[in-house]
Formats: structure tokens, C-alpha cells, sequence
């Protein structure tokens, strides 16, 4: 047994939140530089170029990348011979309040989703938890804005339809979310599961870097096709036409049930922010 | 790039184009969901509202909180469309522009037209670098609202892009 003081977990949970709202992922910034690389509409260039001197500026200058600073999302791998002393959801919050205080970010969050009085914290988080064999902590924090997250969607398939329909899906999905969402996009995309399996798998989806694809070769070609149907909407960067749509698609799948077929898109913008530490 | 300098005058609006892409200086008032929601309850149930909007330009945008001896946080727009249903009662009452980001209704579209008026976009998930066009910051009204209140920003070379007019 190894134990683990929560107070380290507040502490690295502040830092993953600082880092990720001001340094933008290594990952995501390499294709946003080969996106400008390629795109040859002068207008999405030229968005472009300001969207990575955006990433440079937050860096240089610890300025949130974007004003959206983001609903926290924690993924929590445990290992099964770690004891924690003290209240680990406690210190969770610890960690993301003194963030979003120190860092001076915004404040997004709205205590009840009717009255909506502004919590003033940016907490609570949504917290996800696994357990796994060994004695570390795999800590991981996603920011996630909201313009990106209200063209998020999800269907439940027949589980005869083919691939082709769920396509159609996603592609409708991109179309629909249009500019709103700050294209160009990383598209992660959860199917199987239960509904909820399949959500959650879209977003720990892109959690995968950028340019990777899914180990199952089927999987990853259905990831190059929609790639290429997306950007085929030609969309691009915020609206103004171009090839660069989005930044990539991440697919994972998971086992499900003989009478379904789930299907999760969830939308991240070209501020897909998020960072993890292992303790 | 073309330099338009704020506020707007219809005669301006006049000389720009779908798609062009522009530099904006002057003063702007920013606001948002909450913002909007109770500006349009007040002017709906015949009450005074804590600023005047005719002539002036809108920004939808929540700004992170200035570090101390900063002007402002990260300023980028937010999604114009979650504006639509109050934007019809501010164009009555005199606005002219608005600088947000991504579609919006036909409705609004249309009625952005027929008065005159003008939407531009600018690049959403930029607020560090839109920032630093920023140079001057004060809150005007709805002070409890936090980042949703109406500020007074002083835009210089803002760019943006003419979306409908
Ligand atoms: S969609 Fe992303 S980049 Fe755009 S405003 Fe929201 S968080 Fe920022």
C-alpha cells in the first residue's frame, strides 16, 4: 500500500488546470501548423496564422487561450494499491477552485441548471474514476467550452444500419455546428456501449493526440473517411471556406448490445485543451 | 485591410461588403446571454435600461478577469446565435452592429437588413490575441453579473469579418 496525501492531488490538479487553459496541447498545435501548411484559401490562412500566434501569445503572456475557460472534466485512473488520506473529491475541487482563482480564468459554472446563479468557483467539476492495478495516479483534467459542447449530439442506431448512416451522422453533426463551435474541429466519436457508454467514450476520445488513429484497422479507416467527408463541407477556420474543417477524428468503440448501436459525436474546437499527470 | 472606425454610422455600413475583412477602432459595450436577457425584460416592460444602444456596437463576449495592472483577460466572442431571440428588440432600439461569432436565424439575419444594421465575426477561441487589441475596459451596468456585464471596451485595429449586412 502507498498512500497518498490529498494534498498532493490538489496540487497537481491546480497546475493541470493552469496548464491546460494557457499551453495549448503539443499535439494540437502541430496540426493547426500543418493545416496552415496546406490550406491554400488565403482567408482561412490568415485565420489560421492568428489562431496559432494565439496559442504563442496565451503561452508567453499566461493568458487563457480562450475566454471559455471551460467546464472541468477529471479522469481519475486509481491504482488499486494506493491509500488516500483525506477526501479526494474535496481535493479535487481545491484544486480546480485555487486554478481558476490564481489564474485568473473565468468563472463559468451556474450552480443549478434553472435558477442559474454563477457559482463563482467554477465548481463542481464532472469527475470520472477508474480503478486499475498498481500503486500511481493517473490524473487527467479536460477544459472544455461550451460553443464546442452544444453541437454535441448523439443517435442510437439500428444495429443493422450500416456504416454508411452513421456517416451521414457525424457529417450532419459538422454541418449543423457550422462556425459556432470555432472550427477547425477535433471530432471525437464514441460508439457502443450503453448511451452514456458512448458519450463518455467521445469525449475521452479526444484525449487522443491528434494524427493518431484507433489500433483496429477498420476503426481507423472509418476515422480517414470522416476526415475526409468533413473537410469535404469545407467549412473551415471559423466558417470562411478552406479545407481545414477539422484537425482530426478520434473513434472509440466500445462492446454493446444485440439490439443497438450507439453513436456519440462529441465536438472540440481548435482550443482542445487538456492536461494529465501521472502521481 | 480596411480601417473602420467606430461608432457606426449607416452611411458606413453602407460602403461595406459581404466577407470583407476589416480593423475596427472605437468604443463597443459588450454583453451577453445574461445581459441581453435582462436588457430586453427591461425595455419589453417599458423600464429604463442602464445604457443607451442606439448607435452603438455590441460584442458578445466574457471576458477572464484582468490581471491585476492589465487591461483585460482573454477576449474572445461567444456564439451569436444564443442572441437571436433578443436581438430584434435591440436593433428597434437603435443598435447597429455586432461582432460575435458563428450563424444567425433567418429572422435575425433579415432583420440585421432591413435595418441597416451589420453583424461581423471574428475569430472565436482568440481571446488571447484579441486581448492585446484592447485598450480600454470599464464596466457600465450590471456590475452582479460578473463577466456577463456590460462592459465598455475600446477596440484598436479589432479584426473582423463583414458576416451580414
Ligand atoms: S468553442 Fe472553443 S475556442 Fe470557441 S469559444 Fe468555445 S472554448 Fe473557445
Amino acid at each position: 500500500m502507498r498512500t497518498i496525501n490529498s494534498k498532493l492531488i490538489t496540487d497537481t490538479v491546480r497546475a493541470l488546470c493552469i496548464k491546460a487553459n494557457i499551453e495549448l496541447r503539443k499535439d494540437v498545435l502541430l496540426a493547426l501548423r500543418r493545416a496552415r501548411k496546406k490550406e491554400t484559401n488565403s482567408k482561412a490562412r490568415r485565420i489560421l496564422d492568428i489562431i496559432i500566434q494565439n496559442a504563442l501569445i496565451a503561452k508567453e503572456k499566461r493568458l487563457p487561450i480562450c475566454q471559455d475557460t471551460g467546464m472541468v472534466v477529471s479522469y481519475l485512473k486509481i491504482g488499486q494499491d494506493i491509500k488516500i488520506k483525506g477526501d479526494i473529491r474535496k481535493a479535487i475541487l481545491e484544486g480546480i477552485a485555487n486554478a481558476y482563482r490564481d489564474g485568473y480564468f473565468r468563472k463559468s459554472i451556474v450552480q443549478d441548471p434553472l435558477i442559474r446563479k454563477n457559482t463563482n468557483t467554477n465548481l463542481p467539476p464532472v469527475i470520472y474514476t477508474k480503478i486499475v492495478p498498481g500503486n500511481k495516479m493517473d490524473i487527467r483534467v479536460i477544459v472544455k467550452g461550451f460553443g464546442s459542447e452544444n453541437s454535441s449530439r448523439t443517435k442510437m442506431f439500428r444495429p443493422t444500419d450500416p456504416s454508411s448512416l452513421i456517416e451521414d451522422f457525424v457529417v450532419r453533426v459538422v454541418r449543423e455546428s457550422g462556425s459556432k463551435s470555432c472550427p477547425p474541429l477535433y471530432i471525437g466519436i464514441g460508439i457502443g456501449g450503453t448511451l452514456d457508454k458512448a458519450v463518455s467514450l467521445s469525449k475521452e476520445a479526444i484525449l487522443r493526440p491528434v494524427g493518431n488513429y484507433n489500433k483496429a484497422p477498420h476503426i481507423a479507416r472509418l476515422e480517414k473517411r470522416l476526415f475526409k467527408k468533413v473537410n469535404n463541407l469545407k467549412i473551415g477556420p471559423m466558417g470562411m471556406g478552406g479545407k481545414t474543417t477539422a484537425l482530426g477524428v478520434s473513434v472509440l468503440t466500445y462492446p454493446t448490445h444485440i439490439a443497438g448501436l450507439p453513436v456519440a459525436v462529441n465536438i472540440s474546437c481548435h482550443a482542445t485543451r487538456d492536461a494529465g499527470k501521472v502521481v | 485591410m480596411k480601417k473602420i472606425n467606430l461608432p457606426l454610422t449607416r452611411d458606413i455600413i453602407k460602403t461595406l461588403k459581404v466577407g470583407e475583412e476589416v480593423l475596427l477602432t472605437g468604443p463597443v459595450l459588450t454583453a451577453r446571454d445574461a445581459a441581453h436577457k435582462r436588457l430586453v425584460n427591461t425595455l419589453e416592460s417599458k423600464g429604463k435600461i442602464p445604457v443607451s444602444i442606439k448607435g452603438e456596437t455590441i460584442y458578445y463576449t466574457g471576458p477572464t478577469p484582468a490581471r491585476p495592472g492589465e487591461i483585460i483577460g482573454s477576449c474572445g466572442p461567444t456564439t451569436s446565435f444564443r442572441m437571436d431571440p433578443f436581438s430584434l428588440v435591440l436593433l428597434k432600439n437603435g443598435l447597429l452592429g455586432m461582432i460575435g461569432k458563428g450563424e444567425r436565424s433567418y429572422e435575425v439575419t433579415s432583420m440585421i437588413k432591413r435595418f441597416g444594421a451589420v453583424y461581423f465575426v471574428t475569430i472565436g477561441g482568440a481571446g488571447a490575441y484579441l486581448s492585446q487589441k484592447i485598450k480600454g475596459n470599464t464596466v457600465l451596468a450590471y456590475k452582479d453579473l460578473g463577466t456577463e456585464a456590460i462592459h465598455r471596451l475600446i477596440i484598436e485595429d479589432f479584426p473582423a469579418i463583414v458576416s451580414i449586412k
